[in-house]
């Protein structure tokens, strides 16, 4: 489980999150959504520590985040894995090379038990048999799997994916959803979607809350989003032009 | 209208002022940080295996990769040293053998250590703060501090190991090199004969100046590495600041470079 409280974060004399408290609950899918420049990058960056809040802490289960010193930080990141928006994944580094970095770095298996759990990774995002492939050489579906990949390598309690399916198809980003869904399940992980696709909002999102201008504005679940009669909420939601004669024509 | 002129000119030199003021400023912030940097750098590896085979792959990339732009200007400016030279004491008293005496020294002191370390400063330099630079842009570095790792020093101290190993070895084959590109040069040419050249490279060998060669080559090289790596690694922005970062990386290490030359010039030879 994370907890913010009270995140403030202000650059210069902009105020971009204005006291964000909110509960992502262990193996749920936890969705922050919200227009653009709404604060969603910013408040996930601050989970993740690599912006500090002005004001505020992040509780990863009894740690904060915050005032956690050099040490615990470290050890509380090697349990936490992150899908960047762009993917992040190393160009010069081979598929197998990217997802094996992290076990390079922090463990001390045979180079055999390694590729075992690479090849793992691989088949648990349906991805077997490009290990000897560079990121430059696979689409952005498949980069993005490789990214989830990576981020799993390790057995994460936290598991934070910024943007995931910006850029893919919406079949390519329903595959997503469900395998970051499959994961955070099966593993019974803390999951953090920042997401302004409102197919994922409908498909995966167990707890959700909307940022509007640096406030919380929302907070429920994917089944809450439509009775509810919230007009952030609302203008959210239906934003789309087709969403909106969609529904205007089973009215 | 008298008092116009010195009121305008009073606000200038407020305006001047505190545009310097500003730039001062910049300044102890940048060599605050460059100081407190050096904290992270220097911290226990996570893995000594992948910062062995960092380091490898950096001594290959300086070493290897900059031996030709070494060898080509160490062969010129021994070459044009010598003509020089012999130019400037063509009709004196001073024996022709002489000349292979001083390019020797020079290449040892001075033109080794300086000039390949300018070179590299923009060669290698600029290379360093384009990699880092471009792994900030596209978030690897950010990936890599949410996996735990310690970027500054994973991604820098290698480098400066391997710079620290490499450059005083680029250095020695600089000072070698442009004694070649001497001879090559002079003999051939009919300035003066062979025996008279090796004669003056053999006469009043110091060994003291080949220490001081090699205190040029380390620092240099720790100036140029450290430098570049601190300017690539906290760029911000996009593909115009990346390469303002480039610029500057190579314009500061240069600077320092010809500043460090003096003072160690002042140093070793007091």
């Amino acid at each position: 489980m994370i907890r913010a409280e009270h995140i403030v974060k202000n650059f210069g004399d902009q105020e971009v999150l204005k006291g964000i408290t909110f509960t992502f609950e262990a193996g749920k899918t936890n969705l922050v959504i919200g227009k653009s420049g709404s604060g969603k990058t910013v408040l996930l960056k601050i989970l993740v520590g690599l912006f500090k809040p002005t004001s505020g802490s992040v509780w990863y289960d009894d740690v904060d985040l915050v005032t956690a010193n050099k040490d615990t930080l470290r050890k509380l990141r090697m349990k936490v894995g992150m899908l960047f928006q762009g993917n992040a994944l190393f160009d010069s580094m081979t598929i197998e090379e990217n997802i094996r970095f992290p076990l390079d770095m922090f463990t001390t298996q045979t180079l055999k038990e390694k590729t075992d759990r690479v090849n793992y990774c691989l088949e648990r995002v349906s991805l077997s048999g490009i290990n000897k492939k560079f990121p430059s050489e696979i689409s952005g579906g498949m980069q993005k799997r490789v990214g989830i990949a990576r981020a799993i390598v390790l057995n994460p309690r936290y598991l934070f994916c910024d943007e995931p399916n910006s850029g893919l198809d919406p079949q390519t980003s329903i595959t997503i959803d469900e395998l970051i869904q499959d994961i955070t399940r099966d593993n019974n992980i803390t999951t953090v979607i920042n997401t302004h696709d409102m197919n994922s909002v409908m498909e995966i999102g167990e707890n959700i809350c909307l940022l509007d201008k640096g406030l919380l504005a929302w907070e429920g679940s994917k089944d809450e989003v439509l009775q509810d009669q919230n007009e952030t909420l609302h203008d959210f939601i239906f934003a789309s032009p087709f969403l909106q004669k969609l529904i205007e024509s089973s009215k | 209208m008298f008092f116009v002129r010195p009121l305008l000119f009073r606000r200038s030199i407020n305006k001047g002022r505190q545009t310097a003021f500003r730039m001062n400023l910049r300044l102890f912030h940048h060599f605050g940080t460059y100081i407190l940097w050096h904290s992270q750098i220097y911290k226990k590896p996570e893995s000594h295996a992948m910062y062995y085979k960092e380091t490898i792959r950096q001594m290959y990339d300086i070493g290897i990769g900059s031996f030709p732009i070494v060898f080509l200007i160490s062969i010129f400016i021994g070459a044009v040293t010598v003509v020089q030279f012999y130019y400037q004491m063509e009709g004196t008293l001073i024996p022709p053998y002489y000349i292979g005496y001083i390019v020797r020294d020079m290449e040892i002191i001075e033109l080794a250590p300086t000039i390949t370390c300018l070179v590299l400063a923009g060669k290698v330099g600029s290379n360093m703060a384009a990699e880092l630079g471009g792994m900030r842009q596209k978030e690897h570095i950010d990936a890599m501090d949410i996996m735990g790792v310690n970027t500054s020093a994973y991604l820098v101290m290698p480098k400066i190991i391997a710079a620290l190993l490499m450059i005083p070895v680029l250095v020695s084959a600089s000072a070698l090199i442009g004694i070649i590109g001497g001879y090559l040069s002079s003999v051939p040419t009919g300035l003066f004969t062979s025996a008279e050249f090796i004669k003056g490279v053999r006469s009043f060998f110091i060994p003291y100046n080949v220490f001081m060669m090699f205190v040029k080559a380390f620092v240099f090289a720790y100036i140029l590495t450290s430098v570049s790596c601190y300017q690539g690694y906290f760029v911000k922005g996009g593909s115009i600041e990346l390469g303002e970062a480039s610029t500057r990386a190579v314009v500061y290490s240069d600077i320092l470079i010809l500043m460090a030359d003096y003072v160690i010039a002042l140093i070793l030879t007091a």
